[in-house]
């Protein structure tokens, strides 16, 4: 593999800076860089919902005002069976129903959701989207826009897992003092579950963001331009394979380095946070 | 104050509590014992609706409050409660822990109580914040950790802790407060300090419902007592009587075990 090395790597070169491959190099990564940030962004709303969905109460209650306006407004209906089916009581009473059990409904989907995206391989769901979902919804984007949505709800399901643990892994105590002294169930999360949640969560994403990037790899099979297809046009064109990957993984790992240096800085700054005085 | 009408507690076919009724005055300071498991836990817990009763009425303020449909959280504001393992905030300073309600909450209502004339407070947020914090400053005064204020949960020691979850819950200025196993959790020289403040808030008349397992604390503090035995009330009365002259072989045999 390494013999004629000086050789392959004049070749490279003259492929990579004198035939103008750098180009297609950069924009690769470039595109590597976007389909990994805005994978994480998109995941990270999905995530927030489906998180959300997941931890909030199941039972079959709706806020007491939107109750006592369903019971004043059912009140006002006839008791005979047979006007109540004519003037729509029943309809109206399905829905009260639906509405009652929705956080149990929208956890089923949410339920469903995680399992689809995390029991099919990425590249599968790249395949099936680009070329069969997406063009028989009649929805027409590039093959690069179609990766950052793949991979946006692909990492959603991963975000969700992540989140609802971080949230999870708060003592419920602090849940329980804060609704005894009168907060509600949704200000009582956002001031002070999710606060200590988010110290727990980031590190784990800083993960899924390193993961993501490396994913990413398989775009090319959409016809997207990423790293890896940037330099494997290099090698194409030259017949010669050796460098162009070893320079790929070089470029991949200094990438994961570079972040998980960002993250260490980042953790060793919330640690910080978490002592003083 | 507090009218607890046949209340029932089942988790899924256990029943915990099998019909409680007893009425809270104002100004009573009612100690709740009983062996673990017994349900006085839950039983405290239901009172502000920590847990919802399976079936049974609490009477607070004319509403019964453990109707889904009434608004529990205008409720707790006027019941603090304390708990065995403090559960300060722990994102939160000490002054925080103890003005984050009092201010968020009162926020919210100022837009309404400005338009009622004889309203004097503050009237804007600013200045709500300000009496927020000074009277939370006050409270820390008052429960001897005024130099604590900017510190945060974490560096505290547990005795310090719950007195910060003390003046938390009278920072809402509430009718009541529910203590659950108040010092359970502390190490054994802190118990003092915690008991010492609730003597003190007790003598203050604060009406108070405590489950402990402080006997001497609820011989001198509480008014009357409650035996709590397989989710029902199985004694109550007054301490001398209670301790002095115990009837139900269940208050007998638990005492002679404790005391």
């Amino acid at each position: 593999m390494l013999n004629n090395f000086s050789v392959k790597w004049d070749k490279f070169i003259v492929n990579l800076i004198d035939k103008g491959g750098y180009k297609q190099v950069l924009d690769g990564l470039g595109n590597t860089i976007e389909v990994a940030i805005l994978g994480l962004i998109i995941g990270m709303i999905i995530g927030t919902v489906i998180a959300v969905v997941s931890v909030m109460p199941k039972y079959p209650v709706l806020p007491y005002k939107m109750q006592n306006l369903f019971d004043k407004f059912l009140d006002k209906f006839p008791k005979k069976p047979l006007l109540r089916v004519v003037t729509l009581y029943y309809v109206f009473y399905a829905i009260m129903w639906v509405l009652q059990r929705l956080p149990l409904i929208l956890d089923k989907i949410c339920t469903l959701y995680v399992a689809l995206f995390r029991g099919t391989p990425v590249m599968v769901q790249l395949l099936l989207g680009y070329f069969v979902l997406f063009p028989s919804m009649g929805i027409k984007m590039t093959a690069l826009n179609a990766s950052i949505i793949i991979f946006g709800l692909n990492s959603g399901a991963y975000v969700s897992e992540i989140m609802r643990g971080g949230i999870n892994s708060v003592d419920g105590g602090q849940l329980e003092a804060a609704r005894a002294v009168g907060f509600s169930y949704s200000a009582s999360m956002l001031k002070i579950v999710v606060p200590q949640a988010v110290k727990n969560i980031l590190p784990t994403l800083g993960n899924e963001f390193i993961a993501l990037i490396k994913e990413t790899s398989i775009i090319g099979y959409a016809g997207a331009l990423d790293l890896v297809f940037a330099f494997k046009q290099i090698g194409t064109s030259s017949y010669e394979y050796t460098v162009p990957y070893i320079v790929l993984s070089v470029i991949y790992i200094v990438l994961v380095v570079f972040i998980t240096i960002l993250l260490k800085i980042m953790e060793r700054w919330l640690a910080k946070s978490d002592r003083r005085h | 104050m507090i009218d607890v009408i046949n209340l029932h507690k089942s988790f899924g076919k256990n029943e915990v509590l099998k019909g409680i009724s007893t009425t809270i005055e104002e100004g009573e300071k009612v100690v709740i014992i009983g062996a673990s498991g017994s349900g006085k836990s839950t039983f405290l817990r239901c009172l502000n609706c920590m847990e919802d009763p399976t079936s049974g009425s609490i009477m607070f303020e004319g509403e019964d409050i453990a109707n889904i449909h009434v608004d529990i959280n205008r409720h707790r504001e006027k019941i603090g409660m304390v708990f065995q393992q403090f559960n300060l905030f722990n994102n939160k300073n000490v002054l925080d822990n103890v003005m984050l309600a009092p201010y968020s909450l009162g926020k919210k209502k100022l837009r309404a109580l400005k338009k009622d004339p004889s309203y004097n407070g503050p009237k804007t947020a600013k200045e709500l914040k300000a009496a927020c914090r000074e009277n939370a400053l006050k409270l820390l005064k008052r429960v001897g950790l005024e130099e604590k204020a900017e510190a945060y949960p974490s560096t505290l020691s547990g005795g310090q802790k719950q007195r910060v979850a003390i003046a938390r819950a009278l920072a809402m200025n509430p009718k009541v407060i529910l203590f659950d196993e108040p010092t359970s959790a502390l190490d054994p020289e802190m118990v003092g300090e915690v008991l010492e403040l609730m003597k003190e808030l007790a003598n203050e008349g604060m009406t108070m419902v405590i489950v402990t397992h402080e006997m001497g604390f609820a011989r001198e503090v509480g008014t009357r007592v409650l035996f709590i035995d397989d989710g029902k009330i199985a004694e109550e009365g007054t301490p001398e009587e209670f301790f002095g002259n115990p009837k139900c072989p269940a208050l007998k045999d638990f005492l002679s075990k404790v005391l």
